[in-house]
This record gives C-alpha cells, structure tokens and sequence, in this order.
C-alpha cells in the first residue's frame, strides 16, 4: 500500500540527502558566482575520504560510533586540503571572466579530478559500512526505515540551521551577504573579498565532501559516483534559486517529494521529470523561487 | 671551469656512442624480429562500467596474452602467440559515448593497424562499431554486449559475438524457479532505465507469463542509470509485497541497492533474483544477504564447470590479481581463447602467414571450442553469435572461507535458454520457447 | 588632452581580413587544399577532420551566439535533432541524398528550436545556459524513453547517396569528407557575411551594451531571435553530417557534457574568427584522440589538463592569434 505517510517519509528522507549535496553548490555560487559542475566530484572525494577516515579508525579499533567522527573529519580534510589549492590554485586566475568561461573551468576540473581520485584510491570499491547499522530500524507497517536515513534529516538541519546562522549572525557571515550582493562596493568599504571568497568556497566545499562523507555508507564507493550527483544538485540550486538556502532547501523538498511521488504512483514518469521541473522553473521564475529581485546594473 | 666542460663533453660522446651502439643493435634485432598479431582490446577503464566489467575484462586479457605468448596454456591452446606468431595487445578505453568509439575503432585499424579488435561491453557501443567495422571491412569481435539486436536486425560478415546475448539469462532465472518450485503468485521488478533494464525486464516478464500463468506483476520500477540512491524505490517494493522481486541492475547500482535493500529487509520479505550479479560477490562479502537467487550470465566464477582448463585458467588469474575471476575475465576469456583457434586455423588454411579479415572470419563462423565456462559455438546468426550453458545458483556467506559462495546450483545447457537460429528472441520467448531441449 | 581618444580606440573593430572577395579566395582555397590532402591522407584521418567540420558547425552556431554577448549549453539538442531526422529520414522515408538529409537536419533543427527563440531571447548569462542545458536534457530523457526511436541505444543508419549516384565502396570516406567540408566552408563563408552584415554587427553591440542599442533603435530581441534560430541551423546541418558519416544516432547527441564540449570548441576558438572555429574543433578531436590512445587510464586527465591551459593562456580564443581588433 503506498500510503501518504510512506511517500511523505521517503520525500523526507531523499530530500534531506539532497539538501545536504546541493547546499554546498548554491553557496559557491551565490558568493563566487562560479556553477561548480566538480561538486560532483568533491561529493567523491569526501566519499573516499570518508572510506580511507573510517578504515583507518577500524584498524585503530575505534568504537563504532566513532566512525560518525570519522566520516565528519573526513569531510574537514577534504576541504582544509583542496579548497586553498583549488581557489588559489586555478579558480583566482578566471575571477571576472564570464561566468560560462568558469563553469567550463569546473568541468575541466571535474575531468581532472575523476582520474585522479582512480589514480589514488583506484578502481577497486570501498564499503564504509559500520556507521549505516547503528540507528537501527524504523518499522511502520510492511515498511522499514533504517535508522541511519532519518540521522541524515536531522543532519540536514543542523546543517542548514548552521549555514543560516553563520551567514546570518555572525560577522564573517555579514560581510559574506555584502559580498554575495555586490563584491565592488564590499571591497570600497574595506573588506578583504579574496579572504570572503576563500572562505566561502572552503564552506562549500566542506559541505560537498560532507555529503559524500555521509553518504558513502549506502553505497559502494568507486569511480562514476560523481556523475549522477551533478545533474541532480542543479536541478534542486536552479529550482531553489542559486545561492539561496532557503531556495536549495525549498528545492530539495520538492523535487524530493516529486520524486517520491512519481516513483510510487507513476514509475514511468521519473526519467526526466527533474529536468522538464527545471525547466519549467526556468521558464516562469529563472531566478528560481527564493531569488531576491536584482536590480539591473547599467 | 674548463675541467667542468672537459668532464662534460666525454658523457655527451658516450651517450652518443651508446645510442648508436643501442640503435644498431635493435636494427639487428629487429630484422630478425617476428611479425606480431596486434589485438585492440576495448572496455570501459573509466566510468561506472569499469570496476564491474572493464577493468577485469582487462585484466584477464593481460594475463591470458601473456600466458600465450610463453606458449603456457594448455592443448588445444599450447602453441605460442598465435600459431607461433606474438601477439601485442592495445588497450583502448570504452568510456565516452558511442560516437567516441566510433572514431576509436577507426584509429585502431587504420592507425595502429591492428589486426582485429575485441571489445565492447555496452550494447549501444556494439550496435554503433559493428557496421562502422563492417563497411571498414575488418574483422570485429564483440566478446560482452547483450543486446540481441546485434545478429537478429542486421546481417554482417566480418562481426562476431562470442558469448551468448542477454535473452538467457532471464530466461534461465524464470526457469530455475520454475524448477525449484519457488511461489511466484507475483513478482516486482526494478530495473535500470535504459535499453539493457528494459529489455531484461521484457524477456523475464515475459518468460514468466509462459512459465507461472497464473503470476501477476506488481511493481515495475525504472530507476535512472547511475541513481545510486534507492531509498524511495525500496519502499516501493516494500509496499507492495510479491513473492519474487526481479533486478538486472549491476556494478556500482546494484552494490548500492543491496546496500541500502537488506538493512531494511527486504530480501527476507520477499525472493530477490538478480540477473547479473556474480560481479558484486567478491567485494559485498557478509553484506550480501543469503538465499538470493542469481546468474552471472553465463557458466562463470562460482559457477564455472570443473575441468583441467577452467582450473587453470582459475589459477592464472587469482594468483596474479588476489581474487578470483568473475563472469567479465571468463567472457574475455573465452573470446581470445576462440580468436586463437580461429587465427591458427586460417594460418594452417593460407600456408603460414598472418591471416586477412576475410580468412579470421571464414574461420570463426560456426566454430565451436572448449572455455573454461563449457564449450561455446557458433550456432546463431549464420554463424556469426555464440550459445553457451549457463548456470544459477543461490548464495550464502561462508564465515569459514570468509565469502559468498553459491550453493543448489542448476546448469542450464544451451538449446534450453538460447533460442532457435531461425527465431528472434523475444518471439522464441512469446511462442513458448518451442525446441528448448534438455531443460530440468 | 589625453582624454581625446584617437579614432582607432572608438572605431568599431576592423573588418577582418578574411572578408568580401578576398575572404571568398580563401576559403575556397583552402577547400581545394583540404580535398586533395584528404585524397592522400589515411581514412582515419579524413575521418577525424570529417567529424570536427561536422562538430566544428554546431560550434560555429554558438560562436554566432557569443557575439551577442549569451552561450548556449544546449546545442546537443539541435545536434541531435539534425541527426535523427537525417537517420529518420533515410529509414522512413527512403530519402537518401546526402545533400538532402543535411539541408532536412538543418531545417528540422530550426522548425524545433523555432517555438523556443522568442523565450530564450529574453535570458541572459547563466540562466541562458541553464534553460538551455535543461532543454537540451529534457530532449535527452524523450529519446531515451522512445522505443519508436531506438531508446537509449539509438539506432544505425546506412550509406547515403549523392545527386543519386551510389557511394563506391573504396572511397566512401573522401567523398563524406568534401561533402562535410564543402558544407562547412559553404556556411564559414555565409558566416562571415553575416557577422560584417548590418545585424552582425547589432548583435557585436548587443554584446557590449543592450541598453544603449535598444535607445538607438536596434532590437535586441529581434536580434537575438534570429541569432538563435540560424544557430539552430548550424547545429542541425552539423548533426545530420555527423551521423551520416558515423552511420549510427544515439541520445547522447543531446547529453550535456556534448553540449559542452562545443561550447569548449567555441571557447577556444573565440567569437573573431570563422576559420578559427574549424580549427579548433580539429585540435580539439586530434587532443582526444591522442589521449585516448597514448593514456587509455587517463585520458580524463590530460583533456582536462588541456581545457584548462588553453582556457587560461589564450583568453581571447585562438582566433585572436590572427586577428587584430578593438574587442573584448
């Protein structure tokens, strides 16, 4: 019977994961105004490194609930390594190109990076499965949650509670808003914009890798994880509106819910129903649903 | 400072000497060098196709073209490279779109002039290089593909499939329930949605419909390739009970639904079947749930028939890769070790030398050898597409050995689950398998 | 004074060299240049150049784009367009002129994207690129889930005819090679008219200031409409070349990294030079090529290595190596 409740929990579930991917890459656009098309692959990376994190604390004999904390650092190594070199590195030489120029840059990454991380961890799988049994199970009816699902709706917002809060209430978090709104005048008034942006693509990020750390125990970890995340994230930023988190969370809730939808009632439709929502979103409200009206600059 | 130059000088002059002593050997020796048999040998070393099946088909060619060469595998395949000939083998990547490999394929005759190319796992890729191969008129083997289209809509002389196409493995599974007696009032399917998840779902609904009457299909999930992500489908699956759920998802996909399937128990509620799943075993380990019906597409792995060739070929590839070989190995495998004999019977037939496109093909159509999955032949599409037995099993993890293994497995011989060479597959299926002989 | 800016530095960009009789010369020149090389050259080779004409066209479309200042991410979906229709067209219907099935692909590209122009006109930037990628894969979803249209393998197509002379066995290649190239240079040198025609222009100054042009009269949108739908042209006169010289269509045509990689070609190529285009659709497919056969494991790698070099030390594209001017 697929009952509302069931659709509901499972557009819950689907659309807390995709919050927690897609966040990171509607904040590095919101603030760097670069579409990150190797979020996919940080979302790999942090896999990874959540993979080798949580083996070594086996091998350490940590307690299973540790492999939580594991996972978490994993996620902190991933963007304390990569986000200095990737911002410094490469993204500071297009800074002011046209913004299509640095979504082709992205790509190039993403194809760096894909051998890459086969060239490091190989092309062998990596489970990462202690922490998925330690919620237990969720029964309700002929269905059954594991627990570990609904740690990853709690997780999504907390997540997304923190992102608000940092960029809402703290100071750093202020001066990224004057940033995101006009990069120009934020610098007139003294403010050290290449710090703002390093930081902000350092939290995105974070947030990519933390995605990918959390979710490398549902699945096998090994190359072409990062290419079915890609589409998916820019569905829910495009939809949200991109550097909104209201919008990224709005987004994720309902292509989740209509995912869920048309997998329990309409199995055939699923294929490219994240696109034509895309595109119909794009066609009535391109700057998606949370997007505040820009003034136009002559 | 003149001693520094002085010092200098004389390396520069004995590099020089050197690489002209080196270049004057290697002239020598390559006059006396043999002629060499080049391979292409194309699969997917990159993308979701390559853990599962590319880089072990890979891998077992490398170990096998060695083997070969030193002349090391046993009668009928004892002579060196083939039929005393080396054989170079290059290695060319699958990943990119059907478009890239047509290109690739191109390349790889008329650039690297390779004798004969075998390759292609996805069914698109096949379907794409066969008439590009065809027009080339170069000598084409398609050694994994599962599409029965191939030979069924087209008709070529220069391509050949060694192994058999995708309509036997659902058909086999339908069958071994049937003859396990498993309840079957209704069964789910989830499959990838793309032509190989279609098409298998197709050819096991609809060899069920002929098998179990009276059973009634319940869920029909289409997931996207590469969704990874099954948390929405399961409870789909669960909210519908049937006795049996039907998946022909593979690699990194089925890893995943295994993963994110059996904490939330689904394989105990209902009989999980899976098409193509051996390749998951050795890296699942404990975590693949016990009881679950599979096939691996043939007579591969854990389910390979003894014999003094299989044993071999067993050792060869475990002792080099630390793991055994599963169905990909097996089916390169069984292609290279069909070229050969085919190459040194078109050398025999043309006096010894290097045999043409044309020869390569006379000789492989309707051939029939020993591989260590069981004897293959060339029976269907004139000549040109193999059959071969298969085999289904059912796994339990072994705390001892400390891996799956499958246990009450049933061999299915090839006039059982391959069609007729005069019926296309889905029609064979649909009449009711008429001829199917030697079922259990 | 040396706020009085010379004339040079306001003067609109100098016509290029290529242009009028001269620019006719040479573009047939180098027609006849690249025919008699084909004939000597390897198949693979004539291949290889036959497939970055047909591509270096759909890129040529989004050069036309990129004058007025949006890129597409979404001609995947007039390339796949043009394909099918050629493949469709010879399985269907019988149609079987090669010169015909182009011209079919080219229109049916521009009857699709016809419906979507006025819409698309009105965007810029990003979201220009993303309801275009969006279009494009809804476009991809449809054909996978076709069966009537071969579904995700897609479908093969046989040897196209000539003005209905039967394509020989032996030299089937060449003669796809100067029909793919002699459409190319055909519409390089359509292109080049156009970019100095008087709406070449317009959108040259779209692409600086829309504003400015809409307060002297120019339309923008009218501009941009018509930008978008000989684009589309391009594209599909580019998909049904491809196809009959592959012989086989799948919906990758419309996925979005192949979108990408003629939005790269483009890139590289800059929006100054016509012939620039072809060039770099050619150094782009040699690049893969080699990679792919000196790195099998990496080929990711040193494509990606390559976008980035040439992304970062020719900003101008390629085109600016010969061309001189006042642009941007």
């Amino acid at each position: 019977m697929h009952t509302a409740a069931t659709i509901l929990i499972d557009g819950l579930t689907y659309a807390s994961w995709l919050f927690i991917v897609a966040l990171g890459l509607t904040l590095v656009f919101g603030v760097l105004k670069i579409l990150n098309i190797a979020h996919g692959s940080f979302y790999a990376v942090g896999a990874y490194a959540a993979a080798s994190f949580v083996g070594w604390g086996a091998s350490l004999k940590w307690a299973p609930a540790l492999s939580l904390v594991a996972m978490l650092l994993a996620a902190v190594a991933v963007a304390v390594v990569l986000a200095p070199l990737t911002e410094r590195g490469l993204l500071r030489f297009f800074y002011g190109r046209d913004e299509v120029l640095l979504v082709l840059v992205t790509y190039a990454m993403f194809l760096i990076m894909e051998d890459l991380t086969k060239l490091i961890w190989g092309a062998n799988p990596y489970y990462v499965s202690e922490p998925y049994g330690l919620f237990g199970n969720l029964d309700l009816g002929v269905q059954s949650w594991v627990g570990y699902d609904f740690a990853l709706v709690a997780l999504a917002v907390v997540v997304g509670v923190a992102v608000w809060w940092g960029l809402n209430r703290t100071r750093q978090g202020k001066i990224m808003l004057a940033v995101i709104h006009s990069a120009e005048v934020a610098s007139s008034m003294g403010v050290n914009v290449s710090r703002v942006y390093m930081l902000a693509f350092t939290v995105g990020i974070f947030l990519a890798a933390l995605g990918g750390a959390f979710t490398a125990p549902m699945i096998s970890v090994q190359p072409g994880v990062s290419v079915g995340v890609i589409i998916v994230s820019f569905a829910v930023v495009i939809i949200g509106g991109l550097g909104s988190i209201e919008g990224a969370a709005i987004g994720a809730l309902i292509v989740g819910l209509a995912r869920s939808f048309a997998v329990h009632v309409v199995p055939v439709a699923e294929l490219f129903s994240i696109y034509i929502v895309m595109a119909v979103v794009l066609m009535f409200r391109p700057e998606g649903l949370f997007q505040r009206t820009q003034a136009r600059r002559i | 400072m003149t001693q520094a130059i002085r010092v200098k000088r004389y390396p520069h002059r004995a590099a020089a000497l050197s690489a002209v002593g080196i270049a004057g050997i290697l002239c020598a020796s390559g006059a006396q060098a043999q002629e060499t048999f080049k391979i292409g040998i194309v699969s997917f070393l990159s993308g979701q196709a390559a853990e599962s099946f590319g880089i072990p088909a890979v891998n077992g060619a490398k170990v096998l073209v060695d083997a070969f060469n030193k002349g090391a595998a046993p009668a009928p395949y004892n002579k060196v490279g083939f039929g005393g000939m080396k054989i170079e083998a290059v290695y060319v990547d699958e990943n990119g779109g059907a478009t890239k490999q047509v290109q690739e394929l191109r390349n790889l005759y008329d650039r690297e002039k390779v004798d004969a190319v075998v390759g292609y796992v996805g069914s698109g890729d096949c379907l794409a290089v066969a008439p590009a191969a065809e027009e080339m008129k170069k000598f084409l083997v398609l050694y994994d593909c599962g599409t029965p289209r191939i030979f069924e809509d087209n008709k070529f002389s220069y391509v050949f499939r060694t192994a058999s196409h995708g309509a036997m493995d659902n058909v086999a599974l339908a069958r071994y329930l049937k003859a396990r007696n498993v309840r079957a009032d209704s069964f789910n399917m989830i499959n990838q949605d793309y032509a190989w998840g279609q098409d298998s779902k197709k050819d096991f609904a609809l060899s069920m419909e002929k098998l179990y009457p009276s059973a009634k299909v319940g869920e029909d999930q289409l997931p996207k390739f590469g969704a990874g992500q099954y948390g929405t489908e399961i409870s789909a699956l669960m909210a519908k009970p049937a006795d049996v759920t039907h998946s022909s998802l593979w690699g990194g996909d089925l890893q995943a639904f295994i993963l994110q399937a059996g904490p939330r128990g689904l394989f105990k509620r209902t009989q999980v079947v899976l098409s193509a799943a051996d390749h998951v075993l050795p890296g699942l380990g404990e975590k693949m749930p016990d009881g679950t019906i599979l096939g691996a597409r043939g007579a591969y792995g854990l389910m390979s028939p003894k014999s003094a060739l299989n044993d071999w070929w067993w050792d060869l590839y475990s002792k080099t890769y630390n793991t055994y070989p599963v169905q990909a190995p097996y089916r390169m495998a069984q292609s290279l070790l069909g070229l050969k004999l085919a190459a040194e019977k078109a050398i025999a037939a043309n006096g010894g030398k290097k045999p043409s496109s044309e020869q390569l093909a006379a000789a492989l159509k309707g051939l029939e050898w020993d591989s260590p999955a069981g004897r293959i032949r060339m029976a269907l599409g004139d000549g040109h597409q193999a059959v071969q037995e298969t085999a289904i099993g059912k796994t339990r993890y072994d705390a001892a050995k400390k891996m799956v293994v499958l246990e009450d497995i049933q061999r299915f011989p090839a006039e059982c689950v391959n069609p007729p060479a005069n019926m296309k597959a889905e029609e064979w299926i649909k009449a009711g398998f008429p001829g199917a002989k030697g079922c259990p | 004074m040396a706020a009085i800016l010379k004339p040079s530095d306001t003067a609109p960009m100098r016509r290029a060299p290529a242009s009028g009789w001269l620019g006719a010369a040479l573009g047939l020149g180098a027609f006849a240049l690249l025919a008699v090389a084909g004939w000597f050259s390897p198949r693979w080779l004539t291949f290889l150049v036959t497939m970055s004409a047909a591509n270096g066209l759909v890129s040529l479309g989004i050069v036309c784009l990129m004058r007025g200042g949006v890129v597409p991410f979404g001609q995947g979906m007039l390339f796949a367009a043009g394909g099918y229709t050629a493949a469709l067209a010879y399985n269907k219907l019988g149609f079987t002129d090669a010169l015909g099935l182009a011209l079919a692909g080219g229109v049916a590209a521009v009857l699709i994207a016809a419906p979507f122009a006025p819409l698309l006109s009105r965007y810029r930037g990003i979201f220009f690129a993303m309801l275009t990628l969006a279009l494009s894969m809804v476009t991809y979803g449809l054909l996978m889930k076709l069966d009537a249209l071969g579904g995700s393998d897609g479908f093969n197509m046989g040897r196209p005819t000539l003005l209905g002379q039967k394509l020989p066995d032996a030299r089937v290649g060449y003669i796809l090679y100067l029909v793919t190239i002699g459409i190319a240079t055909a519409m390089a040198l359509l292109a080049r008219v156009y970019f100095d025609s008087t709406r070449g222009l317009v959108t040259l100054a779209v692409r600086e200031n829309e504003l400015r042009v809409e307060y002297l009269g120019g339309s923008v949108r009218q501009a941009m409409t018509i930008n978008f739908i000989l684009a589309a042209f391009c594209g599909g006169l580019g998909g049904a070349l491809a196809v009959m010289s592959l012989g086989h269509v799948e919906p990758n045509f419309s996925y979005w990294t192949t979108s990408g990689e003629f939005v790269f070609v483009a890139i590289l190529a800059g929006w100054q030079s016509v012939a620039a285009v072809f060039l770099a659709s050619t150094v782009l497919e040699v690049v893969r090529s080699f990679s792919s056969a000196y790195f099998p494991n990496t080929w990711q790698l040193a494509l990606g290595l390559f976008l980035l070099f040439v992304i970062r030390f020719l900003p101008r594209g390629l085109g600016s190596l010969w061309m001189k001017g006042a642009g941007r």
